[in-house]
């Protein structure tokens, strides 16, 4: 018998036409039809994008559950804030301050000299570096001692959402290092480029844009690669992998890592765009609404990830600026939803709904596709 | 650090931390408790357990309103009838929550976690839009207030004894429920197998749908007694929802025993280093201290011997 050859092509058609109309959106529509404003606002959102492909990986396709991605989110964010605060705090500008030289924050706490961790955020590529480097070894630390015990599921995601806890609190109660709940703030100055100006939002909106298609680059290489499938073998089946011979903790480990450097690079990327970082934004509720934003756009979905971040984040912006009633249920509907009704989210709904019509009115355009076996997938 | 006190000041900070400690026990006894049955039993995670305590809450203060108005010579009493309404109405909407929800997805227990904390966000905008954003409180009998000294530093204010023997008294209740009846009998023998379970007979539709409605009416009740001690506000519930699942979890899920324990050792650890450090850090060591332990140890203090 011959032994079938399966082809993992790295791009299927329809995955080029899905990142060609993505880019289209993001680099061509966006721009053109909104203002500088605006425009700032969806680069904010596209920050969370970098969470939602994390998570994509982790969870939909690995079957790790994390609510923790806020830690790594905000762990970046903190970094580049760090840089820019101490670029922002000059003696010649904080001259008023009994101690120039060092955030107002920590003059406002009565420190007098710069605590040891911050001195290497002095440089920038340190704190490039630290922006990547710091999430993965976080998330190593936690993953490396889950992991290699067995622990997954539920219990890792309990897990994941009491070390939010554990962060949010610290940052809050150690305001003197951290700026407490007001978090970093008054951020000026990138390098001496102003970025609080209308060009240079513009401008790191397409760095944002550019950064998140690596990103998502990077994940469709590793969905498509042997490990991909591996992952998806691990998430349904976890001992038949680990009977195969795999190392899966090592797996798992991996994926969680890249998880995390995502969030971190989106963290940074936040922080650059709105001008400050806050741990109300990395707490309990915001990390469990990051996997809303995967949800949404299908927990499986690459490209449905930055769509669940854009659309979920847009919904909240509007409807909690007119009626801020509303949006509660509306968010909580949404997470029942997405788990009773559609578990593939956007993604799902394109495969099933609208591809069958296109077909329908258009037979010869969609040749190739074909739809993978799009049914409910336990997480676990 | 000990140096600035004398001795018989030492003595009282410690009994009086360690009261206030064993009112955080109580608490916590209180809300884990519904949660040992709700998840340790049943495996489900149930992210709007703190919603389902402030419903008790409210029902507490909602009768406690009532009392005042229509029956204030009856005031003194009013704490046990709220309990019981308080009861019955968290475990009628926890089953209609199973009904509606849970029984769809007991075989993707992550799906559950998002889908109770979508519940949570809807039940806390409810409250909000019905008892308004502002926390309420309700006015306790006569009898609960006060103190009742013991020696003259150390004080014991007689509200934190109610609710401690409330938490004993539940914790006894609910022992007895799984462990000395035939209820309970049936609610283990699903959790160990369950198609063996619905094999031999037992309507494990409604079991679950049973054990799912009492884990949220105990979880009323301790919302019922929490009026006891301090205000209740919409996102009350949230405050407490990571602190009650590593309770459970560091006790071990499925043994009652051990989630008494751990509730013990992680209210007094925290409340005895609350007097010393910031409550802040007091909390973030606690938690450290108790997620190291779960990652070196993840199956918690006490654990079941089982096949799985």
């Amino acid at each position: 018998m011959q032994k079938a050859q399966i082809k993992h092509p790295f791009l299927t058609r329809r995955d080029i036409i899905g990142y060609a109309i993505l880019a289209a959106v993001i680099f061509v529509l966006f721009p053109a039809i909104l203002d500088s404003f605006r425009l700032n606002l969806f680069g904010k959102y596209l920050t969370y994008a970098f969470v939602a492909v994390g998570l994509t990986l982790c969870w939909g396709v690995g079957g790790i559950l994390s609510l923790g991605q806020g830690i790594f989110f905000g762990l970046g964010g903190y970094c580049m804030a760090m840089f820019l605060k101490l670029e922002a705090s000059t003696p010649e500008n904080t001259a008023i301050q009994s101690t120039p030289g060092i955030p107002d924050f920590m003059d406002w706490n009565q420190l007098t000299a710069l605590p040891w961790w911050w001195e290497p955020f002095y440089s920038l590529p340190f704190a490039l570096l630290a922006v990547v480097a710091v999430p993965v070894i976080f998330a190593f630390i936690i993953s490396f001692a889950m992991f290699t015990r067995r622990v997954s599921g539920v219990y890792f995601a309990i897990i994941t959402q009491a070390v939010v806890a554990i962060l949010a609190i610290l940052i809050i109660g150690q305001q003197g290092y951290t700026g407490g709940v007001n978090g970093i703030t008054d951020l000026r100055t990138l390098l001496g480029w102003d970025i609080r100006t209308e060009e240079a939002k513009t401008t790191l909106y397409f760095v944002n844009a550019v950064l998140l298609f690596t990103v998502l680059f990077v994940a469709q290489f590793v969905r498509k690669s042997k490990m991909g499938r591996l992952l998806i073998a691990m998430r349904d089946q976890e001992d038949r992998v680990r009977f195969s011979g795999y190392n899966v903790a090592s797996f798992k480990i991996f994926i969680f890592c890249l998880g995390a450097a995502f969030a971190g690079i989106g963290g940074a990327m936040f922080t650059l765009q709105v001008g400050f970082m806050s741990p109300t934004l990395i707490g309990i509720v915001p990390s469990i609404e990051m996997v809303i934003f995967c949800a949404v756009g299908g927990r499986m979905s690459i490209i449905g990830a930055v769509y669940g971040a854009l659309l979920v984040n847009w919904a909240k912006t509007t409807f909690s600026e007119s009626f801020p009633e509303l949006w509660l249920f509306g968010l909580g509907a949404l997470f029942i939803a997405v788990v009773m009704a559609f578990p593939n989210g956007l993604a799902g709904v394109w495969v099933e709904k609208i591809e069958p019509l296109i077909k329908k009115f258009w037979p010869g355009g969609a040749k190739d596709t074909v739809a993978p076996a799009a049914k409910p997938n336990p997480a676990e | 650090m000990f140096s600035d006190y004398s001795m018989s000041e030492l003595t009282a900070i410690f009994a009086m931390q360690g009261f206030a400690g064993l009112i955080l026990f109580s608490v916590f006894v209180l809300m884990a408790l519904g949660l040992a049955i709700i998840f340790g039993q049943m495996g489900v995670i149930n992210m709007a357990h703190g919603e389902f305590m402030i419903l008790g809450a409210y029902v507490t203060y909602l009768m406690s309103n009532l009392f005042a108005d229509y029956m204030p010579a009856l005031f003194g009493m009013y704490f046990f009838v709220a309990m019981i309404f308080a009861f019955f109405a968290s475990g009628a909407l926890g089953m209609l929550v199973e009904w509606s929800l849970i029984r769809h997805l007991y075989k993707r227990p992550l799906d559950t976690l998002l889908a109770t904390w979508g519940l949570s966000l809807i039940l806390q905008q409810v409250y909000r839009s019905v008892f308004g954003a502002r926390e309420v409180g309700v006015s306790i009998p006569n009898w609960m207030m006060g103190s009742y000294p013991i020696t003259d530093l150390i004080e014991i204010p007689i509200n934190g004894m109610f609710v401690m023997t409330l938490a004993i008294s539940i914790s006894l209740a609910v022992y007895i429920m799984m462990y000395r009846s035939g209820w309970g009998k049936q609610v283990r023998a699903i959790n160990n197998n369950r198609q063996m379970a619905d094999a031999v007979g037992i309507n494990t539709a409604w079991t679950d749908r049973m054990t799912f409605g009492i884990g949220c009416g105990v979880a009323g009740v301790a919302g019922s007694a929490f009026t006891m001690i301090g205000s209740t506000g919409p996102t009350a519930g949230q405050l407490y929802i990571v602190d009650t699942f590593l309770v459970v979890v560091f006790g071990g899920a499925g043994s009652l025993l051990g989630t008494i324990a751990s509730a013990f050792s992680i209210s007094q650890a925290q409340s005895i280093m609350e007097f010393f450090l910031s409550g802040s850090m007091a909390k973030v060591l606690t938690l450290l201290v108790v997620v190291g332990i779960l990652m070196v140890r993840p199956q918690g203090l006490f654990t079941l011997k089982l096949r799985k």
